[in-house]
This record gives C-alpha cells, sequence and structure tokens, in this order.
C-alpha cells in the first residue's frame, strides 16, 4: 500500500516558486497499479520521484504498507523499491546477470542466491538465462533491455515499484506485447505500482485506477471506467479523448457480455425443434453446434420456417467466432469487418460459449450512464 | 652509416639512458594518475571549482620546460634537489595533471543522467555509484588523458637531460653540445621510438581495461 498526505513540492527558480505537487492526497490499496495521468509538466513524474526521494519532498508524509517513510534513510527506502524508467538505465559495464543482481548485493545477499533469482527473473519473461545472463546490455534489443530493466527492479522482490512510463520508448508493437506480459506477471506478483504515463490508452489498459493530473493537482482519482464514463471536468473530458466511450470497449471481455441462454441447437437436431426453440427465444437465429460443442454455423427463424430434416441441411456458415476472453474492441472490430450484428463467442478449447450481440455491447457501455440518470 | 654502427656499438648505454627516461616518465604520470583521477572526480561536484582548476592546469601545461626547471632549482635547493630527477618528475607530474583532470572530469560528467539516476534510484551510495558505475564507465576515457600525458612528457623528460635528470636526453644534448650528428640522431630516433612504443603499449592497456560491454 501507498499512501501520499498533503504531499507538496515548491521548487524555487529565478522567476519565483513553481508549485510541482499541490497538497497531493491518495492511496493506492495493496497489489493494485495506480497510473498517474497527464500532460506533460502536471506534476505526476515530480509526485512519483518523491516517493523513493529522488526529488526531496517540501512537505506532507508518503506511508508504504503503512509505515511513515521519512524514517528510513534515502539508501534504505530506494533498496526497498523497484524503480523502472523509460530510459531503461542499464549499466552498460556489467552483464544482464550483474545488473539484475545489483539491488540483492547491495542487500547483503550471497551471490549463489542472488544468481538463481537473476535466472528466475529471467525465465518470467521469456528470457533464456543461458543465452542472457552473460550478455551485457548492448547486446539486447530495446524491448529485451526494458524486460531486464523491469525485472531488475523485482530482483530484491521489493512489495512497491516505481515506473517512470515504462514502456514509453518502445515501439508501438513491441509495447503492447510487453504490457501483457507486465499485466500477466503482475497477476501473480500482485506488487503495489505507481506508473506515470501520458497515454491514456496505456492507462486504460495497465491501470487498477487511474490518477489524472494537473498543474500539481489531481483532478479524478477514479477507475479507468469511471474516469472514461464520467470525467469529472472538462479538462479531463478533452484529455481522455472525445472517443472515450470507444476507449470503454477495451474494459469489457466478451465473456461479461455474451448471452450464453442464446439458442443453440445440434448440427443433428431436427429443424423443426430449431424453429421452436428460436420462438420461443425471440432472437431469430440459433448457433449449430457440432458434437464436441464447436460453434460450425447457425440457422435462422426464416431458414427453418416449416422445415422437415436435420439442421446442417439448412444452416449457413458462421461468419466468424470470437473468443470469450477478447475484449469488446476486438469483437466489435470483427463485427464491423463482417457486417454482422453478431457473433458466437467460444472458450480457449474452442467450444462454444455463447452469443454477443452489438446492441449488448452498446447496452453494456450505456449501463453506467443509465445509472448515473436515474441517480441524478 | 656512422650513425647505425654508432648505435649498435652502443646499444647497452643507450639502453640503459632509455630506462632512465622511463623511471621519470612512469613514476611521474604514476603519481599524476593518483593525484589526477580524484581531482578530476572531485571537480564533478561543482562547475566553480572544476572551471579553476581546469584552468591552473592549463597554464601549468602553458609554462615552457625549461623555465619550469628553472623555476624549480632555487625552491628545491633548499632540499639538496635544485636539478636532477626530483625535478624532473615534478614537471612532469605536474604536465601531466591538465591531460588527466581534464579526462576524468571529462568522462564522469559524460555518463548518462540516465544511469546515474537508475544507481540512485536503486539505492547505491554516492561512493557505490562511483565505483561500480561511474569510474568503469569512463575508464576507456581516463586511459586515453593518460596516454596523452605519457607521450607528451617522453618529449619533456628528453629535456629533463639539461638539468642533469639523465635519459635519452643526454645524447642529444651532447650531440648538440659536441657537434655530433651520431649521438643526436640516436638520441632523438630513440625517444621517438619510445613515445610510440609507449602510445601503443598503454592503447593495449586501455583495451584491456574497458569493461567487455562498452566495447565496440
Amino acid at each position: 500500500m501507498i499512501r501520499l498526505e498533503n504531499l507538496t513540492k515548491v521548487f524555487e527558480t529565478p522567476n519565483g516558486p513553481v508549485v510541482a505537487a499541490d497538497d497531493v492526497n491518495m492511496e493506492v490499496p495493496e497489489g493494485e497499479i495506480c497510473i498517474l495521468l497527464g500532460p506533460s509538466g502536471c506534476g505526476k513524474t515530480t509526485a512519483l520521484k518523491m516517493i523513493n526521494r529522488l526529488i526531496p519532498l517540501t512537505s506532507g508524509k508518503i506511508y508504504i504498507d503503512g509505515k511513515d517513510t521519512s524514517t528510513l534513510n534515502d539508501v534504505e527506502l530506494r533498496r526497498n523499491i523497484g524503480y523502472v524508467i523509460q530510459q531503461i538505465g542499464l549499466f552498460p559495464n556489467m552483464t544482464i546477470e550483474e545488473n539484475i543482481c545489483v539491488v540483492p548485493k547491495l542487500l547483503g545477499w550471497d551471490t549463489e542466491r542472488a544468481k538463481k533469482r537473476a535466472a528466475e527473473l529471467l525465465d518470467l519473461v521469456a528470457l533464456d538465462p543461458k543465452l542472457f545472463l552473460k550478455r551485457y546490455p548492448k547486446e539486447l534489443s530495446g524491448g529485451q533491455q526494458q524486460r531486464v530493466g523491469v525485472i531488475r527492479a523485482l530482483a530484491a522482490d521489493p512489495p512497491v515499484m516505481l515506473m517512470d512510463e515504462p514502456f514509453g520508448a518502445i515501439d508501438p508493437i513491441n509495447r503492447e506485447v510487453i504490457q501483457d506480459e507486465f499485466l500477466k506477471m503482475q497477476s501473480e506478483l500482485k506488487k503495489t505500482i505507481m506508473f506515470v504515463s501520458h497515454d491514456i490508452d496505456e492507462a486504460v489498459k495497465m491501470g487498477d485506477k487511474i490518477a489524472i493530473f494537473r498543474a500539481g493537482k489531481i483532478e479524478q482519482y477514479d477507475s479507468p471506467d469511471v474516469v472514461l464514463a464520467h470525467p469529472a471536468n472538462e479538462f479531463i473530458a478533452d484529455f481522455v479523448g472525445a472517443d472515450r466511450t470507444l476507449k470503454r470497449l477495451r474494459l469489457v471481455t466478451a465473456k461479461q457480455v455474451c448471452d450464453a441462454d442464446a439458442p443453440a441447437v445440434s448440427r443433428h437436431g431436427r429443424a423443426k425443434d430449431a424453429h421452436a426453440m428460436i420462438r420461443e427465444h425471440g432472437t431469430h437465429v440459433a448457433v449449430v453446434l457440432d458434437a464436441d460443442h464447436h460453434p460450425v454455423g447457425y440457422v435462422t427463424e426464416d431458414m427453418v420456417e416449416g422445415a422437415s430434416g436435420l439442421v446442417h441441411e439448412f444452416a449457413r456458415a458462421l461468419p466468424a467466432t470470437v473468443p470469450a476472453r477478447a475484449d469488446l474492441r476486438a469483437v466489435v472490430s470483427e463485427m464491423f469487418a463482417h457486417d454482422t450484428m453478431w457473433l458466437a463467442c467460444t472458450d480457449d478449447s474452442g467450444r462454444y460459449v455463447g452469443v454477443i450481440t452489438q446492441p449488448a455491447v452498446t447496452g453494456a457501455l450505456g449501463e453506467t450512464y443509465r445509472r448515473a440518470g436515474k441517480a441524478a | 652509416m656512422e650513425t647505425i654502427t654508432f648505435i649498435f656499438s652502443n646499444l647497452g648505454v643507450i639502453g640503459g639512458l632509455a630506462v632512465e627516461h622511463i623511471s621519470i616518465v612512469a613514476v611521474a604520470v604514476g603519481l599524476a594518475i593518483l593525484t589526477g583521477v580524484p581531482i578530476g572526480v572531485a571537480i564533478t561536484q561543482s562547475q566553480r571549482l572544476a572551471d579553476a582548476v581546469l584552468y591552473v592546469a592549463s597554464i601549468i601545461v602553458t609554462v615552457p620546460s625549461i623555465a619550469l626547471f628553472g623555476l624549480m632549482i632555487p625552491v628545491l635547493s633548499l632540499i639538496g634537489q635544485g636539478i636532477g630527477w626530483l625535478p624532473a618528475v615534478i614537471a612532469i607530474l605536474l604536465y601531466s595533471q591538465l591531460p588527466i583532470i581534464r579526462n576524468t572530469y571529462t568522462a564522469i560528467t559524460n555518463v548518462e543522467p540516465s544511469l546515474r539516476e537508475a544507481a540512485r534510484g536503486m539505492g547505491m551510495t554516492p561512493l557505490q555509484r562511483l565505483w561500480r558505475v561511474e569510474i568503469p564507465i569512463a575508464v576507456p576515457v581516463i586511459m586515453a588523458g593518460v596516454r596523452t600525458a605519457v607521450v607528451m612528457n617522453i618529449g619533456v623528460a628528453a629535456i629533463a637531460a639539461y638539468i642533469g635528470a639523465g635519459g635519452l636526453g643526454v645524447l642529444i644534448a651532447r650531440g648538440i653540445s659536441q657537434t655530433d650528428p651520431r649521438q643526436l640522431i640516436a638520441g632523438a630516433v630513440a625517444v621517438s621510438i619510445l613515445a610510440i612504443a609507449a602510445d601503443y603499449a598503454l592503447l593495449a592497456l586501455q583495451k584491456r581495461l574497458t569493461p567487455a560491454g562498452l566495447k565496440r
């Protein structure tokens, strides 16, 4: 847990004092990622760097796991906080192994333990320890270097991590991959993380909470969905963008929206029964499944109207299916690509889960507005 | 031809003078590393101090060696060392400060700020940062300064023959005073070869001391 209390930073400049952080109060619960988001110069990085005292604070208190950090000296404090920066900052004179072992060594771990840890961590980010431990940073690609940068910060297993635009310098394709890897790691490690970003898409993807800064103040501190659906003011609405509702598509998975009760019939079933089932549900369409429960086609109400025979004689092929764990953005994209109002969802082994429709997507996104409307 | 005969019949003498020559430069530059590197590191803490120190070091280099020897005679005479080996070593020690201090200072200040930030953020103390990160990265540039100092001062040491410090300058001085081109050429060639050889040897050392991760 990280708690900031009345955190204030005033820089004295020749043109008078500049307030970089203005009475910031916030709390990041244990195991969550909090994104500090805002335009450049808004104070987000200053706030972050005050936590590990790379920037001394003017006033206020910082608590980590309930403990007032002002009782610790700089070096002690920093060794117990993972720190990742955009420029990565791997030491070029050290091998990857030596880089990862820096903090464990500072903490006085024995060499064997530190080395074992380095190998474990490389495995965690899918870099083969045999190949990489003895290499030097310049022999790695940018993406590989930043993976090492991240695991170096994790080396001594600190409860808290500070990340200053960690994926900002990585090309967009690799960035997505590293973000996904990092989220997967975080789902197991459950670190408490403060993460500076200026990219709303990254914030929505990575954050459990987002704190939006302007001129040293927190303008809004909420979950990504609330920030996007109910921006607290004009500034935030502008900052998150006019397409903010579309961005919320990423926050919901197909599984959460798909209708598991939608009619599904076996391809060897009777067309008459399929018709009755469609009528009963009022959906005009049923998904056709094979013996393994994989969706293989569909029939509409018209196609089986008054028909006799088996379902597969009438069925048409499905244009596409989507995995249930895909986010709505991917689902909608598939719908648009195939000019269809609905798609069948499948689980990881390709078995049928349910049907997702455009109205259901719209409904899911609109729900929060209807609730807010009722409350008002 | 005469010169070559001279050189081969006096190899032992020339070798002895070369050893003297090397000992003056090696001791002086060795001491200069022990003083110059810490000074170069120390002045990274203050821009004003750095400017002042580099200014003084530059002025020292502008003093002609022969004048510097002259200046030291009355001072060192107080301890009975007005001429000879000691003033030669002191002069070279002083001349070596500029390249060594300047290269150390430049190398340390040029360490990428992100590396310094990472090191600080990970909880290294200033001394740990210096030993584990800054100096290893600075070594190639510091060594380049040492090379400059050595090559430059092999020439200065030749002049020190005039204050009785010995070395290959003795051949040159004698060659001039006795109008003996054999000695003059032998001395000059020997000094040149020594300078070139020292430069190559130090280049090899520089490569060895450069951390593997920084090599191209």
